[in-house]
């Protein structure tokens, strides 16, 4: 097994992630993509600790601190989609026109 | 190649194509629950990864916090916010798709070039140098990422009460509270369901 086969599969999973990030119209799928961006880096990091640091591993520590900052990043994410969809009474990101000049 | 490796080869081929190939159902699929529940088989996929590459206890991490937690907390807003609504077609959407698969192509071949053309100093001792990974986060945790680790949990706080804030309906106007008859102490201040859909129809969303 070689470092490189993770961080292939890494960089796949961030690619499709960043895909759908953008292409999606419903605000929920958008919060998954960002999980599985969010998950693309800790796979990274994971493998980093395994192949470079085998006898500290301080990449396992770095994605335990990732999980903790995700798991706080999807509850605001869908407290604020709750929130626009009362106000708005859409999902629809195209019609999510705050913030926009 | 021993038969350990080759046990490990065949896993590690398994868990990737599940993985790209939920998390491919996660992003394309029309239907919403439909990718929500393939995003707990791409955490769950990526659990076995963790446990390919000796971290244990970031795997148990991963399906707990994720499979039990966010999984469930995606399909809870799902639920609420349930509303089986045809998106109005837009000019140039096939055209902007098909211009971020091209980027995102792009993006994933620059990433592969850098990885498969970097030197990766790769460090010769064995991985199982660490015989309990468990003893070794804590001793981390508590010695030289403490502030990180201290930090982390005041970060959960305010999530929790952020999105609670967030979350939770609007304040009772001045003009029903006299409405409102039973009020004990443990009561939040809101108004109930019924209230607010009357007092929207009478008055202007402000």
């Amino acid at each position: 097994m070689e470092l490189e086969y993770f961080l292939l599969l890494a960089a796949a999973l961030f690619c499709i992630g960043i895909y759908g990030l953008i292409t999606s119209r419903n605000a929920v799928r958008v919060l998954m993509s960002i999980e599985l961006m969010l998950n693309a880096v800790n796979l990274n990091l994971v493998g980093f600790s395994n192949y470079l640091d085998p006898s500290n591993i301080r990449g396992q520590v770095f994605s335990v601190f990732v999980i903790t900052v995700a798991a706080a990043e999807a509850a605001v994410g869908l407290a604020i989609v709750l929130a626009i969809y009362r106000n708005r009474d859409t999902i629809d990101m195209e019609q999510f026109n705050l913030l926009k000049w | 190649m021993n038969l350990a490796e080759g046990v490990q080869i065949v896993s590690f081929g398994i868990l990737g194509v599940m993985m790209i190939g939920t998390a491919l159902g996660v992003v394309l699929l029309p239907k919403i629950v439909h990718s929500a529940f393939l995003l707990a088989g791409v955490f769950i996929s990526i659990s076995g990864l963790y446990i390919l590459l000796n971290a244990d206890f970031v795997a148990a991490a991963q399906i707990l916090v994720y499979v039990g937690a966010v999984n469930v907390l995606i399909l809870f807003a799902i639920m609420l916010v349930n509303k089986q609504e045809d998106y109005a077609k837009l000019p140039g959407r096939l055209i902007r798709k098909v211009a971020t698969a091209v980027v995102c192509f792009g993006l994933f071949a620059l990433l592969g070039t850098m990885v498969l053309v970097t030197p990766w100093s790769l460090d010769s001792t064995s991985p199982a140098v660490v015989e309990n990974t468990v003893i070794a986060l804590g001793e981390h945790f508590f010695s030289d990422y403490l502030l990180p680790f201290e930090l982390a949990s005041v970060l959960l706080l305010m999530a929790m009460v952020g999105a609670i804030i967030l979350a939770r309906r609007d304040l009772i106007p001045e003009s029903l509270a006299t409405v409102d008859t039973i009020s004990t102490s443990l009561t939040l201040p809101e108004r109930p369901r019924e209230l607010a859909t009357l007092s929207s129809d009478n008055e202007p969303q402000n």
